[in-house]
This record gives C-alpha cells, structure tokens and sequence, in this order.
C-alpha cells in the first residue's frame, strides 16, 4: 500500500549547519507513528519541509503518492495535510470560534465570500462550534482567545487542524507547556481521532509517546538514528545514549 | 465578549447600528447648515473615502503602505484627462477612474504583495513616486506642474449641475461615499474580511490552513485602489483641476496620519480621522502656520503612545469605563 506520507533522501541545510541529512520515512495510512529525537535534532524543521512552509535542499516529499515537493502549502492542503505548531500560531484577537472557522471555510471554499456575512454561513459556524464541543471548549467559543488558559490554547491549535479535516496530521509537541497532569486531556482528544487519519507526533513526554504511538522513529541531529516499535526503541542502547538518557539527568 | 465592533468575525452580527447612521444624518445637516463651507466638506468627505480604502488594506488585512495617493492621483488625473479629451460626463468619469486605479492596484499588487514589511513598505513608496515622476514629466498629458484644469464637468445625469458653493458636489462625494461605505462594511462582515483578518494577525497560520493569502492580499488591495481612484476621480470633479500634489509623498503621509488619528481597523475612524484633522488644519494652520506640523507631530506621538486604537480607541474606553461604573 501506498504510504500516506513519504520523504526521499530529504536534506536540509542552513549554511554550514545539516538539519535533514537523507531522510527516507515513511507514513503508513492511519498510523500513530511517534518522532522523537533531542532539543535541535531537526524534528520541527522537518514538519516544516513536509507541510511545505520551507523548501528542502533536496530530496522528495510525496503525499499519498504524488510527488509535492515543489507544491505551496495550499496545495498540498488540498491533498489532505495538516498540522499543529510547537508554539501556538493562533489569531489571538479573534475569538475561539473564529479561530477555528477560518480553517472550516477555507475547507468548505466560501472563504472568498465578499458580500454575505460571514455569519450566515451557518454550515462553517455549525461545524466549528460541534468540533469545539468534541473538543470541549464549547462554552469558551465566544470568548477571545487571548482569554484563554494556555492548555486550552493548546487544544484550539489542534481544533484549527482538524477544522482542515486532514487525512495526514503532523502535531508538533501538541502538549508543550501543559504540566504533565493536564496532559492527559490532549491524549483524550488524540485517542479519539478518527482511525482514517495517519498521525505524526513529536513528543518528549515519552509516556505519551509510549501510550500513543505504535511505531516510533528517533532523529538525532538531523539523520534518522532508528525506527521501530516502541519496545524495540526504548531497549536500543543508542536512542538511551543520545535521548532517554540525557532526558533522565 | 465578542471582540471589537466591526471585525470580520463568525459571530458580529452584521446588522446597521443606530450610532452607524450618525455620520450621515450629520453630513446633511452640515449639508443645510453650513452652505459656506461645503467646499471643505467635499474635501473632508473625499478624503474619509479615500481613507476607507486605506483602511481596508491596512486596518484590516495589515498591509502598511506609504503609497496609496498613488490610485488616488492616478484616478484623478485619469479622470482630468478624460474630461479634457473624452467626455466630461462625470458618472464615466468616476467608472473609468475607479476602474483604471483597480487596474494599477491590480497590476501592482501582483508585483508588491510578493513581500512583506519594510520591502513592501519601500515598494509603495517607489510606485508613487514613479508616478508623481511620469505625471510631472508628461505635460502635454498632465500639464505637469502646473497641472490639469479649465474643463467643465457636465451635469450629473444631464440634471444636477456642478455649481461654485459645490451644493452638488457635496451631495456627489456623500452619495459615492455612501456606497463605498456600504461595500467596505459589507467586506468587512464576509468571510473574505474575516480572512484578510486572519492573514494580519497570523499569516504564518493562514498559509498552514490552506488559504491562497497572496491571492486574498491581491483582491482587496485591487478593491482598495479602485475605491481610492474613485475619491480622486471625485476630487478632479468638484474642483475642476488636478496637480500633483494628488501623487505627492505629502499626501500619502497626511493620509495615514487621519486613519492613524482616527482609529485604524475599524472603519470610523476613517470617518472621525478626516474631519477632526482638515477641520483643525482649517482653523488652526491658518493661524499658526508654523506650528501645524510640530501640532500635528505632537498629537501623533500621544496617540501612538498612548492611545492606540486612535480618537474612536479613547471613545471606546470611556464608554467600557462608563458602563462599569454603571454596574
Ligand atoms: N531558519 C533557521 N535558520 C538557521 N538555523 C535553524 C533555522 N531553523 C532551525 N534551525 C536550527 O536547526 C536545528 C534544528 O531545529 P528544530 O527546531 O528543527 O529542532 P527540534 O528537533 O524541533 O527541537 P526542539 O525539540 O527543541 O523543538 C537547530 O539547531 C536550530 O537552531
Ligand atoms: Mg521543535
């Protein structure tokens, strides 16, 4: 079967610095696959090339197939990915419900709609208030997001991705910053993603990792260090070396 | 909370204002009860459209520009030389300068709209003043600095005719006014406002979900241009000339400062900006020329300092203010 996401030979450098070097990964369709590597690995860079915001050096990315390496954001968001942002990238003067709608409307393409309201587009203001409930954020929708708590924050940067209803979603640390005991409710919104959609977490928090995902790939300085199945990676002497150890002291 | 009035959000209820309806009952009773002054008044309603245009592409989709008298001039001076050469029908004429300014908003933005920031900044810079440069160079077309002028505009549809207290004039620039306004609001309320907001606040995230910003950017700045094109095809109708001083540098700068001064992002204070800044210039420019610009300075400091949302900010805090102490 065709991968849902897949990089050939993916390579990044700035200047002199090697973020990417020969990547090959693979997505398999409907995964919970986990990328796990130390602070500066290259793991959001990678996540960047791949949704399309910064060009390889060089190398191929094919979603579900088709080669999108030269394809914009746009494009290959039309093919079905998404994702969230390590740090959150949100409209923080809008409100809650906005934040999400403007991805909803995007999706639906009534966005270039110049002359109804935006609020008669009821099909867009309905689906973004039923995905905030599944979400529950429901009685913060109308609320500035700016208002919000950050762990709420958190879970509307996963809203908006699932307002592009993505058949690949990468999330970037989708629980950075939240204290370990809050966490679980990001866990909950995750475990409850349709099956349909193929998953990329970056993560540090590796019981989340190990509750998650069912394979797990380890980046350390930019090269593929090892893949495999979370018992495989958390009983490899390297990936203990260049990660779990250093977490530990 | 729902936010700010007048933002392109999902949940604004789009519905006119009864407050919404106050700067047009006042221009009417300006219209009866300062028959002298309607020639200021036509300026001062120009100018709140072209400031309007302004703050379509600034106030909401974040685009700084240092350039904008460009359409403006351009407009006007299409709409000279078409009533030179062509037709002194003005309904043409503001067609014609509307669409002409689209048509060079369109085409330079297809070029500008590529960058960002200060790049963009110095581009729009560059385009007006390439041209103030061809306006002033091509005298046999614009009568370079001494301008265009000695046509006669025609009556409005054959009936209403231009007269020297500008009554018509006035009545003019309040109507195109009126529907510019319209549109800017309606804009505004759609989800394309609520898009062009999202790409000032977060353009990064704009493109992750998918949406063609540079396309979006392109489309309002094309409706921006040509609605400043129409207010200066409207400032070469009722003042029967035109002269560079509509591509001047000068222009664009006193043209921010109003949307500045009145509020950005907000569409009023492209009403309020206008007025209170020609009404002092009228007054107090006249009797202290030399302070003018210290004044004008001065009060642009305070309000960038302390008063961001502009004269409709301060408003809007009192208001807040009262309303608690109400509670
Ligand atoms: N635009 C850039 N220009 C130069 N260097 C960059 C740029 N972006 C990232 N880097 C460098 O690339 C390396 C990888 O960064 P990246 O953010 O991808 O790491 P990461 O694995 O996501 O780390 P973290 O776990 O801290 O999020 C870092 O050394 C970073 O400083
Ligand atoms: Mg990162």
């Amino acid at each position: 079967m065709t991968p849902a996401l897949e990089t050939r030979n993916l390579c990044k450098h700035f200047g002199a610095l090697t973020v990417a070097e020969q990547i090959n990964f693979k997505l398999d369709a409907g995964a919970r696959h986990a990328l796990i590597g130390p602070n500066g690995a290259g793991k959001t860079t990678f996540v960047n090339m791949l949704m399309g915001g910064l060009a390889p050096s060089s190398g191929a990315i094919l979603l579900g197939g088709v080669e999108v390496t030269r394809q914009s954001q746009r494009q290959r968001v039309k093919h079905g990915l998404g994702r969230t942002f390590q740090i959150n990238s949100l409209f923080r003067s809008l409100t809650v419900v906005d934040n999400v709608s403007l991805a909803v409307a995007e999706r639906h393409g009534v966005a270039w709609g110049m002359f109804r309201p935006a609020g008669r587009y009821r099909s867009v203001v309905d689906e973004s208030m039923q995905l905030l409930d599944t979400l529950g954020l429901l009685e913060d929708a109308k609320l500035s997001l700016a208002a919000l708590p950050y762990g709420k924050q958190r879970l509307v940067e996963i809203a908006i991705a699932l307002g592009m209803r993505p058949k690949v979603l990468l999330l970037d640390e989708p629980a950075a910053g939240i204290p370990s005991l809050e966490s679980h409710r990001i866990l909950e919104v995750l475990d409850a993603l349709p099956k349909e959609i193929a998953i990329l977490i970056i993560e540090h928090d590796m019981d989340l990792v190990f509750r998650f995902a069912r394979k797990i790939t380890v980046l350390a300085q930019g090269a593929v260090l090892m893949e495999g199945s979370p018992a495989e990676v958390s009983s490899d002497a390297r990936v203990r070396q260049v990660y779990l150890g250093e977490r530990r002291e | 909370m729902t936010g700010p009035a007048h933002t392109g959000s999902y949940l604004s209820d789009p519905r006119v204002r009864p407050m919404e309806w106050l700067p047009w009952v006042l221009a009417l009773v300006c219209y009866f009860a300062a028959p002298t002054y309607l020639p200021l008044g036509s300026y001062i309603l120009i100018m709140i459209l072209f400031a309007l245009s302004l703050d379509l592409i600034l106030g909401y989709a974040g685009i700084i520009t240092l350039g904008h008298a460009a359409y403006f001039g351009f407009g006007a001076y299409v709409a000279a030389i078409l009533a030179v050469r062509v037709t002194a029908d003005p309904l043409i004429g503001i067609a014609v300068a509307g669409i002409s300014a689209g048509l060079l908003g369109w085409l330079t933005g297809l070029v500008i709209l590529r960058m960002r920031g200060l790049t963009l900044l110095m581009l729009t810079l560059a385009i007006t003043s390439i041209c103030y440069e061809i306006a002033n160079k091509a005298t046999a077309l614009t009568g370079g600095a001494d301008g265009l002028g000695g046509f006669n505009m025609k009556p409005i549809l054959g009936l209403f005719k231009f007269d020297l207290f500008n009554k018509t004039g006035y009545l003019y620039c309040l109507l195109f006014l009126f529907v510019a306004w319209w549109l800017v609001r309606r804009i505004i309320y759609s989800p394309f406002g609520a898009s062009l907001t999202g790409i000032r606040e977060n353009v990064a995230r704009m493109h992750a979900l998918g949406s063609p910003v540079y396309q979006r950017l392109v489309a309002v700045y094309t409706i921006s241009a040509a609605l400043a094109g129409v207010a200066g095809g409207l400032l070469t109708h009722t003042t029967e000339f035109v002269g560079l001083k509509v591509l001047s540098f000068d222009l664009s700068g006193d043209l921010l400062v109003m949307l500045i001064l009145g509020g950005v992002g907000r569409i009023y204070g492209a009403f309020v900006g206008p007025v209170v800044y020609l009404l002092a210039q009228d007054s107090l420019a006249k009797q202290f020329p030399e302070y003018w610009y210290f004044g004008i300075g001065l009060m642009l400091v305070l309000v960038v300092m302390f008063a961001r949302g502009g004269i409709l900010g301060i408003v809007d805090r009192l208001l807040l203010r009262i309303r608690r102490g109400n509670t």
